[in-house]
């Protein structure tokens, strides 16, 4: 078991939280988180280049580095690990944040209880995506999202615990439709009174489920996952989460947990049922046609920072799933470049504002302005992130949205051809609300004298935000990197699978 | 040709901005104004060698010995993203008449610049405005950008630089960022032209979902050799092909290519201002001086002209778009040569007459046709353009010479400046002369080309764009005097009295009016034409003024004339004539003074509109709506917790009695069932 190379992925966060057990003091802390993060992300580097070496090599099997454990066997549930090119870029987006997160909660409270969480939450991100079995990735998805409760209550700021509530009961509502969802794949796995399985290539290959069944199970687990992808109209949590929860738990959630949700319609909903994804597409492009404009209309009044970019993640996940819906392979790539680069950006932006917050103890735009002359390096950042954000060339806001508007453009009746149109305007509105906020809180006259005396990044804070930026542009500067290892992906694997 | 040149153009100010954007802080201003400067040199000449190559080494890849054409070389072309099989965004460099030229003008004008800054940016006591290096940093990135826009060998990596020096403009506009009014419009100038831009992209999209490729050397020309190519008319022809035999040919009432094509010159629209989306420009002033000269007059407002050129064999094909481009440039000529004659800050009269300058431009390339004259619209328009670009260059130089002498961007603070500053006197006199049209300065030819390609389309346009090059010797001349004539005011006690300014303030100014004297000799004629036939036999510096068609020069220099003249009088010394003026065209003075209100209703559209009628509603929509929704499923849930939790009372009797209550219930049931 411990001769696959995925399994470290869990391996390496389990023996974290145990280290994390038996720490004393805050500096042991920060050194297990450090070096934990730090070993994360040589691992997904590692993976990547044997995964392009392997496929260099002529390796055209669908998942690398496969393996399959039994965990339950009257159920058949297994522990089973594969990695093709889109979870391996989820895989590196995921150590990122983490290393990035591990930084920028450098001074929390109670960091022992707080990490704990935080490295529990993470192990089942890393799980989720490197499962291939859907009861082994349910599982993992539930360990992510519970821990979250638990963080936006207790660290969390406002009304932390409303928050932290509807945060948790949205989820697990969403969860509730998916695990209907998965058990009904499950039990239709077989038609031809086969053995049953849980496993994700397994009931692709086989095309198992019947058309009549798909139409029920795939809005199931669509919208199960959806929720988390923040859908319309299930994006409700998503304000008021984010506002509650502390810098690094936001950072996480907005970076990596909403990429559950997108990685889970993809991986799941769209992969295994491809004839009700074609046939019943229509409807949830109007929704996530809806929360992209949506998102960005509502973004441009709101007044607290976390408001904003919380409303701009629905906006930019929206995009997400918008793009898979498209059904081809040009704007699935741009999907889930459109993931990475937002759930870097996004978590860019969470950890700006946990720095700025932390200093001027307000949120309001209207009572800070001109921080640029008070705090250049967090100001500079903001605006970094932000010119991603509305798609500056350069950075990856940009190759993403374009790959995404050509994908979908490839579709060429009107029903399409519009809703592509009306998500192209949403560049326009992120353009405005960001500079909105950029003109109000970096720009300008300083508002509030007592800011004056406010200090700069310190060199933790500007660790995580430079590696954050980095990461932006790079994808930003040499997208065809990444843009290959997601869209060779589709070619052999999933559309077959789709029929397309 | 070989790749360093050109590798180096890009890198060169691309190296500056990281260098000086992350290191500038540390060093001394006086070490980043060199620094840059020297940066800027040096891929200014690096960019003469490359454009005199072209033009001039009569080497194979770029002149056709058999014909004479000049063809179009790509000199790089790597993959950046590949979206599938053939659609590639590429990173190149495509060099052809219009971008050769378009290398010396940017790199010319963005070295004066950069040298006009070290004295620019500071004030009279040699102190260096704070963000000297940032300035720089900026005026690097633009540089970079710029270059990259008309290098570009494809439409997606001309829009990627597109962005970018929309934004480089938006940095230097908002440079000094404490002040609200620049933050304002920084602000308005990047979403104006994305806005514009949202109608680029899907312009982008439909031609290249329909061709299936970005590269202009697919659309426009035809290969003849290796990465050798020259613009022909068969290629746009085959394109035209492919939207015609495709499966909805028209939308709306025109083809899908003329539609792709009108979305297309909607972002020139944006970039170069023209109406209605010009509002952001006149705003754009906030910005350092410099920066007006470099990019709101010379360089980026052109780019939307460049993109018309660059695609012109396809416009060729749909004359609908063409004729679209002659009605805008000709309302938004006339429009910003009107309101210009009334404005008080003299960089909104620089800014309104650019509007109008390049409205020239677009019309120029608008009534181009290939019957005529060779496409001498098409070689007229980049004249313009090039000669436009260096006079333009000057008056917003010798404005910021002005204002830094001043302290305000105002001409009632200025009057008389003739006897402190004649340097920058005789340096404005040349380029309202060249704006003006007069014999030999730069603008008389380029303009004389423009009347006469109008004239060989249409009678009417003609006489227009004569009367708007009319009101441009006016304007030019009316700000003229009140900056350099009437009576001087008193210098207050204490301060010094106006003066010309740094040699490397004056320097610039030297060699931008020497140019503007000269520029109008180039023989454009042989060097930049729509397809790169030369127009004439054989050229030399006098080529221009024999070919000259006399009888629209006779006419257009009599109407500059009598401009100029009308202006002298009213405008020479202190009078009563413009006030009485005004008085009789209250309504007409009013409007262009408020420049026909379309600030207030754009703000109209904006804020009440879009802001309080679609942003507010959905905000509150949200909040109450959607999110009321599943608060009251929560809510509902603890209600009828609530409701029944009485049933779990402890109470043993009463558990018994539901207990019967129950079975007795069932008992009913299964006996109906059976029965």
């Amino acid at each position: 078991m411990f001769s696959n190379i995925l399994i470290y992925f869990v391996v390496i966060p389990v023996v974290m939280l145990g280290l994390l057990a038996i720490c004393q003091n805050i500096k042991q802390i920060r050194a297990v988180a450090v070096t934990g993060s730090i070993a994360l992300m040589a691992l997904s580097t590692y993976v990547l280049l044997e995964y392009l070496a392997l496929r260099a090599a002529g390796d055209t099997s669908e998942m690398l580095f496969m393996g399959s454990w039994e965990w339950f066997v009257p159920l058949h549930i297994n522990l089973a690990v594969g990695v093709d090119g889109v979870s391996i870029a989820m895989l590196i987006l995921s150590s990122i944040i983490v290393f990035a997160g591990s930084f920028a909660s450098w001074n929390i409270d109670q960091p022992k209880e707080f990490f704990l969480w935080l490295i529990l939450l993470s192990t089942g991100v890393f799980g989720f995506f490197i499962t291939i079995d859907m009861f082994t990735m349910f599982m993992f998805y539930e360990v992510a999202l519970i821990p979250m409760y638990l963080l936006i209550g207790v660290w969390g700021s406002g009304r932390k615990e409303y928050s932290a509530m509807k945060l948790t009961l949205m989820l697990m509502g969403g969860s509730a439709f998916l695990m209907l969802g998965l058990i009904g794949i499950y039990y239709h796995s077989a038609p031809e009174g086969g053995q049953l399985t849980w496993n994700l290539l397994e009931i692709a290959k086989n095309d198992a489920i019947s058309t009549g069944w798909q139409y029920f199970l795939f809005p199931m687990t669509f919208v199960g996952f959806g929720v988390l992808g923040a859908m319309f109209p299930f994006h409700t949590w998503s304000p008021d989460g984010h506002a509650s929860a502390p810098t690094a738990v936001s950072m996480l959630h907005a970076g990596v947990l909403m990429k559950l949700g997108g990685y889970g319609c993809f991986r799941v909903a769209m992969y295994l049922m491809p004839q009700a994804a074609n046939d019943l597409a229509w409807i949830f492009l109007i929704l996530t046609g809806i929360s992209v404009v949506y998102g960005a209309f509502s973004a441009c009044v709101q007044t607290d920072l976390k408001y904003i970019n919380a409303y701009s993640s629905v906006s930019h996940c929206g995009l997400v799933l918008f793009a898979i819906l498209m059904l081809n392979t040009t704007a699935m790539t741009g999907a889930i470049m459109q993931m990475l680069s937002h759930g870097l950006m996004t978590a860019l932006f969470f950890a700006l504002i946990g720095m700025i917050y932390g200093r001027t103890h307000t949120r309001d735009i209207r009572q800070m302005g001109g921080l640029m002359k008070i705090m250049p390096f967090l100001a500079v950042c903001y605006m970094i992130a932000g010119f991603a954000s509305l798609g500056l060339p350069g950075l990856s806001g940009f190759v993403a949205e374009m790959t995404i508007f050509v994908g979908s453009f490839e579709n060429s009746d009107m029903f399409h051809r519009v809703l592509t149109i009306v998500a192209c305007c949403s560049i326009v509105i992120t353009a405005v609300y960001i500079l909105r906020v950029v003109g109000k809180l970096l720009l300008g006259p300083v508002q509030d004298e007592h800011h004056r005396q406010l200090t700069d990044a310190s060199w933790w804070e500007r660790v995580s935000t430079v590696t954050l930026i980095v990461s932006v542009a790079a994808i930003g500067c040499f997208p065809n990197f990444f843009a290959n290892l997601i869209r060779f992906t589709f070619d052999p694997s999933f559309f077959r699978a789709l029929g397309l | 040709m070989e790749v360093t040149l050109p590798i180096l153009i890009l890198s060169i100010p691309l190296f500056m901005f990281l260098f000086l954007g992350l290191v500038g802080g540390k060093m001394s201003h006086k070490m980043a104004g060199i620094l840059g400067t020297l940066g800027m040199g040096t891929t200014m000449v690096l960019a003469y060698i490359t454009a005199f190559t072209y033009f001039f080494s009569g080497s194979p890849e770029f002149i056709d010995p058999a014909t004479g054409d000049r063809l179009q070389a790509v000199i790089f072309n790597v993959d950046w993203l590949q979206f599938y099989e053939n659609l590639v965004i590429r990173i190149g460099f495509l060099l052809d008449p219009i971008s050769a030229m378009m290398l010396v003008v940017i790199t010319t004008i963005s070295f004066m610049v950069h040298l006009y800054s070290n004295g620019y940016m500071r004030d009279h006591h040699g102190v260096w405005e704070t963000g000297f290096q940032r300035f720089y940093a900026f005026l690097s990135l633009f540089s970079f950008s710029m270059l990259g826009l008309v290098v570009a060998t494809n439409i997606f990596q001309m829009y990627i630089f597109w962005e970018l020096v929309g934004a480089s403009s938006y940095l230097l506009i908002g440079f000094y960022y404490t002040k609200p009014s620049a933050v304002s419009a920084s602000k308005k100038a990047f979403i104006v032209t994305r806005f514009a831009d949202l109608g680029f992209l899907i312009g982008i999209l439909i031609l290249s979902f329909y061709t299936g490729t970005f590269n202009f050397t697919d659309l426009t020309s035809a290969p003849v050799g290796e990465n050798i190519y020259q613009v022909s008319l068969d290629a746009a022809n085959s394109v035209k092909g492919i939207f015609e035999n495709s499966a909805a040919p028209m939308f709306m009432g025109a083809s899908v290519l003329t539609w792709a094509l009108v979305l297309i010159f909607m972002g020139g629209m944006g970039k170069s201002a023209m109406m209605p989306l010009h509002i952001w420009l006149p705003d754009a002033m906030e910005g350092p001086t410099p920066v007006s000269a470099l990019i709101h007059a010379a360089t980026m407002v052109v780019a939307g002209v460049y993109l018309v050129a660059r695609l012109f064999p396809l416009y060729l094909m749909e004359t609908a778009a063409l004729d679209i481009i002659v009605v805008v440039g000709a309302l938004t000529a006339y429009y910003a040569a009107m309101i210009a004659c009334v404005q008080v800050d003299i960089k909104r009269v620089l800014a309104f007459s650019t509007i109008s300058q390049i409205a020239f431009m677009m019309v120029s390339l608008g009534v181009a046709r290939p019957e005529f004259h060779h496409g001498i619209g098409y070689m007229a328009g980049m004249f313009h353009l090039f000669t436009h670009a260096m006079f333009k260059a000057l008056l917003f130089l010798c404005a910021g010479a002005i204002i830094h002498a001043i302290g305000s961007n105002n001409y009632t603070e200025m009057h008389g400046l003739r006897k402190f500053m004649p340097v920058t006197h005789i340096a404005f006199l040349i380029g309202c002369l060249a704006i003006a049209g007069i014999i030999p300065f730069a603008g008389f030819f380029s303009k004389d080309e423009i009347l006469t390609a109008c004239f060989g389309h249409s009678i009417v346009w003609y006489i227009w764009m004569s009367a708007v090059a009319g009101l441009t010797a006016f304007y030019m001349f009316r700000l003229y005097y009140l900056i350099f004539w009437w009576k001087e005011h008193k210098v207050p006690q204490g301060h010094h009295q106006p003066h010309d300014q740094a040699w490397t303030m004056t320097l610039p100014l030297v060699l931008l009016a020497a140019v503007s004297c000269v520029a109008g000799f180039v023989p454009f004629g042989n060097l930049v034409t729509w397809n790169g036939e030369p127009m004439f036999e054989s050229s030399s510096f006098l080529t221009n003024l024999e070919h000259l068609d006399w009888s629209v020069a006779a006419i257009s220099l009599v109407v500059a004339i009598v401009a100029i003249i009308i202006a002298t009088v009213m405008y020479k010394s202190e009078n009563k004539m413009p006030e009485k003026m005004a008085q009789a065209l209250p309504n007409l003075w009013r409007w262009c003074y408020h420049r026909f209100y379309w600030d207030e209703l754009y703000m109209f559209i904006t804020h009440k509109i879009i802001f309080n009628g679609i942003c507010k509603p959905i905000a509150w929509f949200d909040r109450h709506v959607i999110d009321g929704t599943m608060d009251s499923f929560a809510s509902l849930t603890n209600k009828a917790s609530y409701a029944i939790r009485g049933l779990q009372s402890g109470n043993l009797q009463m558990y018994v009695w539901w207990y019967l209550i129950g079975a007795v219930l069932l008992g009913a049931v299964t006996v109906i069932c059976l029965i």
